[in-house]
């Protein structure tokens, strides 16, 4: 996924450029991105480029979200075929001599694979695997490549397949390609779904690398941690969560400590994963609600929300900014960093810290990326990592003259469909995400009036065409199954999804979707692929 | 560089870039001229002519906020006539309305009621007459009372220029003018994704926070800047609090990137879960998966825990333990997690829902 495939092509996983450059760019390309119900605000300066600056706009998505209305091309592709059409425009922009090559000479390594392994995707073999017709593949391309400056969003649309690190790498190349990494208002740009993604990963909660991503299998690496941290450290990079998840069904894993997430209603298939946690020993969840989780553990505790405690979070964008605490806590609710001290005390291990700025401190002096960040420094404005120093301004885009990794990698990478597609059986594509009124498994919004007012029970999206065949009607209830299990939600008939295609969000306890997704992995980055499976439908 | 223009404010000499507005020069004096219509980062209309100032050989007053400087321009920004002209528009504006500010929520911190102060008026000239519009209730996030209504378009401005969601603009001309969505219909019944841009930038009660009314007072509220809990932009907001409670939402301009003070429905709107009765207040233990959960203490939870885990460390290593910290939590809670798991327990068995 994300860090992986950025990681690998530049030697760093993250959003390259700023959001504010993404308002006054020449071109914007969002692909898997529903920009303006996930992450508004970015949708909003989208729509200002485009509007107010004459940005251009290209989407590719399969559904026609809000964005296809700014949009100058919307390519059309079918689910789970994005390698496909970005090795299309890649093609044409080789075929017709239109890339950057003094910049891919000076700059980057891999080329002459790429290029070689390009050759076949034409715009018309695109377009029998895409359904994107050849001449608006032709269109965008030159659009693309015309582009003095061309940003790439994405979000899980691209990294929630079995090929989700490819499909990142593919941007990458894209971008490489143009020129367009390393420069102000380009770049390739994850939106990161959840406010600290990024920042949990720059904090090293990953089974392989330390904060700053540093790799446990590093032997000079362990032991600066070991010296810092005063305890030996493991060399073997540790288990993903899916991999947890199997291990706990396996018997391997005894104990699970889970801060936050709720992976019973997040994870694919879900009754899988019940059974699994089952097994455990110990399930402690610390959490600010009785979740789906929780209610299976052993110990649950009850933990302060982000209201109730200091702390920083690290945006899509790489800044680090703070948060502060405005209330009182309820009842005996703990920070979360309190939890973990008395946890880790109890367990022999001391930590003692008496405030969130103190664990700031300690953990900046091991995270060379955040070393010259301090809580006063971001008092007034968060600052954007790599900061190195207490001099060092902070980044606004990064690969700017050099990549991290030194040359900027292409990676030839091929086109395989998704892991399950539509059959007699299960003749429809479901692809799940969220909507503007929700988050995540919704423990927040749907707790919270207005949200819940303005969207109150969880809808399927269906194409009125499919709906007359199987005759159900706007607001009806339906039945939606896959080889892993039913789920039921009201129909919402609409443009939006094409025909052949469903899309469900994942917010609601009553409608599970996560009992129909499949859980085959990408390889790589190891998420789920959430965004194809392949389903059927009745009235119910 | 392009050539300053110089002109005189109020008998000071000032230089700024060609193309500023005279609003624009007299602020970086340090000189106030009331606006109400004009808001940063929209188009400027000229609406409702509270800015008005006198220009040397102008024929009339002009409006300041529109007005591009040009050099030697003279120009006064606190005539009589100036002064006089102010009050006509605001007594107009007053007597039009429903300016309760009795039962107002925006008592205290409304623009109108800041301009009858500054401008020292005691009563409009002209008779009170509302339009006597219906209260759009329909929803629980937003109320409109168009009876507080000053027609300065920023609602609309903000909808369409910040925002981007083009559901906002006048309906009918003239006397009957009216702000809305589309077809008049109410916010509910439209297109608006209750994003709250037009609620901030109202000058007026028009468009308040629902949840807030009768919640506290504007001067009775703590304000606290801090990060939205939502998605990974990462919004700077200001938390509202009255007795430990979360009373509104408030983007800032002042706070900059990378928001610039505009807010989502999420960010907004989607803050009460924060004290919903169903928080979690005191540690669980269950001792078999059949039983009911019993509260415990602090330390009965901390010491229940943290024997199990020596006890299956010892039996079944360390490898056997694994957690889950969160992208909802802290980076420093991240950190001390993903800590008390290496150098703690001793697995680098950790992860997180980044994948998700
Ligand atoms: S809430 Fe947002 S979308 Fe709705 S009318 Fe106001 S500015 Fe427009
Ligand atoms: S509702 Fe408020 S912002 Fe909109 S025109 Fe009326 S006074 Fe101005
Ligand atoms: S206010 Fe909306 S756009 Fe901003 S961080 Fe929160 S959820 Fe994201
Ligand atoms: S503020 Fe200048 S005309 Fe309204």
């Amino acid at each position: 996924m994300t860090v992986a495939g950025l990681a690998a092509t530049f030697g760093s996983g993250a959003m390259t450029n700023s959001i504010d450059e993404i308002e006054y760019t020449d071109l914007i390309l969002a692909t898997g991105t529903n920009t303006t119900e996930n992450h508004p605000i970015i949708g909003a300066k989208v729509k200002r480029a485009v509007r107010r600056h004459g940005t251009k706009l290209i989407v590719i998505d399969p559904r026609r979200i809000d964005l296809v209305k700014y949009a100058d091309i919307w390519l059309r592709q079918k689910p789970g075929t994005d390698v496909a059409v970005i090795n299309g425009l890649m093609n044409v922009i080789l075929a017709e001599g239109l890339e950057d090559k003094p910049y891919i000479a000076e700059r980057t390594e891999g080329f002459d694979a790429l290029k070689a392994m390009v050759a076949r995707y034409t715009p018309e073999y695109v377009e029998r695997i895409s359904g994107v017709p050849a001449e608006d593949l032709k269109k965008a391309a030159r659009m693309y490549a015309a582009a003095k400056r061309a940003s790439i969003l994405y979000a899980m649309g691209i990294t929630q397949h079995i090929s989700g690190t490819d499909n990142v790498k593919s941007c990458a190349n894209l971008s490489m390609l143009c020129g367009n990494v390393g420069i102000e208002g380009g770049g390739v740009n994850p939106l990161r779904g959840q406010n600290n993604v990024q920042g949990a990963c720059d904090m090293g909660a990953l089974p392989n690398v330390y904060p700053a991503y540093q790799q446990v299998a590093n032997d000079d690496v362990r032991r600066k941690f070991e010296a810092a941290w005063g305890a030996s450290l493991s060399p073997k990079p540790g288990l993903t969560i899916m991999e947890m998840m199997a291990a706990a069904g396996q018997g391997k894993i005894k104990a699970l400590y889970i801060m936050g997430e709720n992976p019973l209603l997040s994870d694919p298939d879900l009754h899988h994963v019940k059974k699994e946690l089952e097994k455990l020993d110990l399930l402690v969840v610390q959490d600010i609600f009785m979740t789906e989780t929780a209610a299976i553990a052993d110990v649950v505790l009850p933990a302060a929300s982000f209201a109730e405690k200091d702390g920083t979070f690290s945006n899509t964008e790489r800044r680090v900014q703070r948060v502060r605490k405005a209330l009182e806590p309820p009842g005996e609710a703990k920070t979360d960093w309190e939890v973990i001290c008395g946890i880790s005390n109890a367990f022999g291990y001391p930590m003692n810290y008496a405030s969130a700025k103190e664990i700031f401190e300690e953990a900046a002096s091991v995270t060379p990326s955040y070393a010259g960040i301090t809580y006063k420094r971001i008092d007034k404005e968060g600052i954007q990592w790599p900061c190195p120093t207490h001099e060092h301004k902070g980044t606004r885009f990064l690969h700017k003259d050099k990549f991290s990794r030194g040359l900027g990698l292409f990676s030839a990478i091929e086109y395989i469909p998704p892991a399950e597609l539509p059959d007699q059986d299960y003749p429809f594509l479901m692809t799940t995400g969220r909507v503007l009124y929700h988050y995540h498994t919704g423990t927040m919004t749907r707790r919270s009036k207005g949200p819940s007012e303005r969207y109150p029970t969880s809808l399927v999206e269906i194409n009125p065409a499919d709906a007359e065949k199987l005759n159900i009607a706007d607001g009806q209830t339906v039945v939606v199954a896959s080889r892993r299990g039913e789920v039921e939600a009201k129909a919402q008939l609409t443009e939006k999804s094409a025909p052949g295609t469903i899309f469900m969000n994942f917010h609601f306890t009553d409608t599970p979707v996560n009992l129909l997704t499949n859980p085959a992995l990408d390889p790589i980055g190891k998420i789920p692929e959430y965004k194809v499976c392949a389903v059927k439908l009745q009235a119910a | 560089m392009e050539k300053k223009v110089t002109l005189t404010i109020d008998g000071q000499e000032v230089s700024v870039n060609p193309g500023q507005t005279v609003l624009e020069a007299a602020r970086s004096l340090g000189i106030y001229i009331p606006t109400l219509c004009h808001y940063a980062n929209t188009t400027n209309v000229g609406a409702c002519r509270v800015c008005v100032v006198e220009v040397e050989n102008a024929r009339s007053l002009v409006a300041s906020c529109c007005m591009p400087v040009s050099p030697g321009m003279v120009v006064r920004t606190n005539t009589p006539a100036v002064r006089a002209a102010q009050k006509m528009i605001i007594e107009l504006l007053w007597s039009s309305g429903d300016h309760n500010c009795l039962t107002c929520e925006q008592n205290g911190a409304c623009e109108l009621q800041n301009l009858i102060y500054w401008l020292k008026i005691d009563k409009p000239r002209f008779p009170i007459e509302p339009p006597g519009h219906a209260l759009d209730e329909s929803n629980t996030m937003i109320t409109r009372d168009l009876n507080k209504c000053v027609l300065c378009g920023r609602c609309i401005r903000a909808c369409n220029e910040i925002q981007v969601n083009e559901v906002l603009d006048f309906s009918m001309r003239g006397s009957y003018a009216k702000v809305g969505p589309a077809f008049d219909t109410d916010y509910i019944d439209s297109s608006c994704v209750f994003c709250g841009e037009c609620l901030q930038v109202c000058p007026t009660g028009a468009i308040t926070f629902k949840q807030a009314k009768f919640a506290g007072r504007p001067w009775e509220l703590e304000k606290v800047r801090t990060t939205c809990a939502y998605c990974g932009v990462g919004c700077q907001m200001d938390l509202y609090i009255k007795d430990n409670k979360i009373v509104k939402v408030m983007g800032n301009r002042e706070y900059g990137q990378p928001n610039e003070g505009s807010l989502c429905v999420k960010g907004r709107f989607a803050m009460d879960f924060v004290s919903h009765p169903d928080r979690l207040k005191k540690p669980l233990i269950r001792a078999n998966k059949k039983e009911d959960f019993k509260e415990v203490s602090w330390d009965e939870a901390f010491k229940f825990i943290g024997d199990k885990l020596k006890a299956i460390k010892t039996e079944y290593g360390a490898d056997s333990v694994a957690g889950l910290a969160s992208a909802r939590c802290t980076n420093e809670e991240n950190y001390l997690f993903q800590k008390f798991m290496r150098a703690g327990v001793g697995t680098n068995n950790v992860d997180h829902c980044a994948r998700l």
